[in-house]
């Protein structure tokens, strides 16, 4: 295998430009939760995000927080949510913060792969299901903003140490891995039906 | 008097079983996605195998939910109708839920419909689920336990056929749903198929399907063949983990059938996820208990 690719916000264009679809990263710096409501007070409601995160990332996540003294907070557990679901609001979303990494689970669609090109950022999944993983990888909690959302939905700014890894599913060429993934699965499929149908003809 | 403490001592068991199976997956699952991490060789899929037995092992030292998305719980009880709890089993796994939910803890995933209101117990109204089957002369009871999470419950479908499409049309049925929303459920996945004769039977027999351990076949010839047929083929789609790419798909593929009428083919298809959070248990009427998935566990 080779080297440790990490990246280190704030993170500029250059920085992406050698990263492709497929590719495993890391990422040392601070991600910011963010998810649904969020996107929406942005983009809909034209709220000022209350972090600044040009240059930064944001993770689609609706983590368990332990509240410390002082109001200081451990993270317990934090897996990446459905990233689909804020595909609506991405390209905007892009384009308004200057964000140059989404990190979330599964693909997501044509506006964020346009927002990627033009505005020069990447789309990366985190595995699913690795939520006590991530929550060590995030070393502290630095700011909370927009509490009133609710425990999932506030912004939690994390301060990570090699968060990762991150598979690299949209780049900044436009690409889209699971797009062109999901042409394979559907050949693939279509060969395995012919396949079973030879053997399945028990209602004769 | 003597039955409030035993309910009280079943639902601190219950209770512990269900924090047991949020952080520890069964050991055919365990033992599974070992083999499957081994056929994998790409650089992708085995760092995400890699990732997987690492949070696995977090999750055990740290005495966390290994997955965040702890399910709606559901839960399917044989129970023998001279299993001394059967009046109290209903409710002391709804108490059971609670109390795992407050001292894991769980996440708060029960949502009222209509009201739209998150109940923040994780139960509500018929959750969490119980399936019942009726055991006649039987003092003991068996409860599969089952976390269902978002994302491998989405997938989930149901359908009738006219029997002109044959389990051929079965066959489509499943397939459709692995390169749609199965590819969001987390693969490797275990598949569960229902063939009956209508919906809710289909729908029923599928999820019962994922109660059965990997490697278990149908004990009808054909459908055991079809369980192997299903598997080789979603295997050859290359779904890998997460639906990232890879040389595999499924952990398994596992059958449940009853008759039909003539004119329909009841089919459904529930997908559970690689991180497959099921658990057996059986009491007998002393409440001395006996857990099947999950080998040297003490509650
Ligand atoms: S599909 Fe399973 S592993 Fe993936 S996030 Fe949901 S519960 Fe966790």
């Amino acid at each position: 295998m080779s080297e440790k690719k990490i990246l280190t916000t704030p993170i500029k264009d250059e920085d992406l430009k050698d990263i492709h679809v497929g590719d495993i990263i890391y990422l040392t710096g601070h991600i910011v939760t963010c998810r649904d409501v969020a996107h929406r007070r942005l983009i809909e409601e034209k709220m000022p995000l209350p972090v600044d995160i040009k240059g930064g990332a944001i993770l689609h996540a609706g983590p368990i927080i332990k509240p410390l003294e002082n109001d200081k907070f451990q993270m317990v557990s934090v897996g990446p949510t459905t990233s689909m679901r804020m595909e609506k609001f991405e390209y905007e979303f892009i384009k308004e913060t200057g964000v140059k990494l989404v990190v979330g689970k599964g693909g997501m669609g044509e506006g964020t792969q346009r927002g990627c090109k033009e505005f020069k950022a990447l789309h990366c999944v985190f595995p699913a299901g690795c939520a006590v993983l991530a929550a060590t990888e995030v070393e502290e909690i630095e700011d909370a903003q927009w509490r009133d959302l609710g425990m999932p939905e506030t912004l939690w700014v994390c301060r990570v140490k090699e968060f990762g890894p991150l598979i690299v599913s949209i780049d900044t060429d436009g690409r889209n891995m699971f797009e062109e993934k999901k042409v394979e699965y559907n050949r693939r499929k279509d060969e395995a039906y012919e396949e079973i149908c030879k053997h399945v003809k028990f209602i004769k | 008097m003597e039955n409030k403490t035993e309910r009280e001592k079943m639902t601190h068991l219950m209770a512990s079983f269900i924090s047991y199976v949020s952080k520890k997956l069964p050991d055919d699952v365990e033992k599974k996605l070992a083999e499957l991490r081994k056929i994998e060789t790409g650089d992708l899929a085995s760092t995400i195998y890699d990732t997987m037995a690492k949070n696995q092992k977090l999750a055990w030292d740290l005495d966390r939910p290994c997955c965040q998305d702890t399910g709606v719980l559901q839960f399917w009880v044989k129970c023998g109708t001279k299993f001394p709890l059967i009046d109290e089993l209903e409710s002391l796994l709804k108490d059971a839920v609670v109390e795992s939910t407050f001292s894991m803890p769980l996440r708060h995933n029960s949502v009222e419909t209509f009201d739209e209101y998150n109940t923040g117990r994780n139960v509500g109204k018929g959750t969490p689920t119980v399936f019942w089957d009726i055991v006649p002369n039987s003092d003991k009871v068996e409860i599969y336990t089952y976390m269902a999470g978002g994302g491998c419950t989405l997938p989930g479908k149901a359908g009738v056929l006219m029997p002109g499409m044959g389990y051929e049309g079965v066959t489509k049925f499943v397939l459709d749903v692995m390169t749609s929303y199965g590819l969001n459920a987390c693969p490797p996945l275990l598949v569960g198929v229902g063939v009956a004769t209508s919906v809710e039977t289909a729908a029923l027999l599928s999820k019962k399907a994922l109660m059965r351990p990997i490697g278990s076949h149908n004990s009808n010839e054909r459908a055991a063949a079809m369980e192997k047929l299903l598997e080789d083929g979603i295997n050859s789609i290359g779904l890998g983990p997460q639906g990232m790419g890879g040389k595999m798909s499924v952990m398994g593929v596992n059958i449940e059938n009853t008759a039909r009428h003539p004119s329909t083919i009841g089919v459904a298809v529930n997908v559970g996820c690689w991180s497959h959070r099921r658990g057996h248990i059986i009491f007998d009427k002393n409440l001395n208990y006996e857990i099947t998935t999950h080998s040297g566990v003490t509650l």
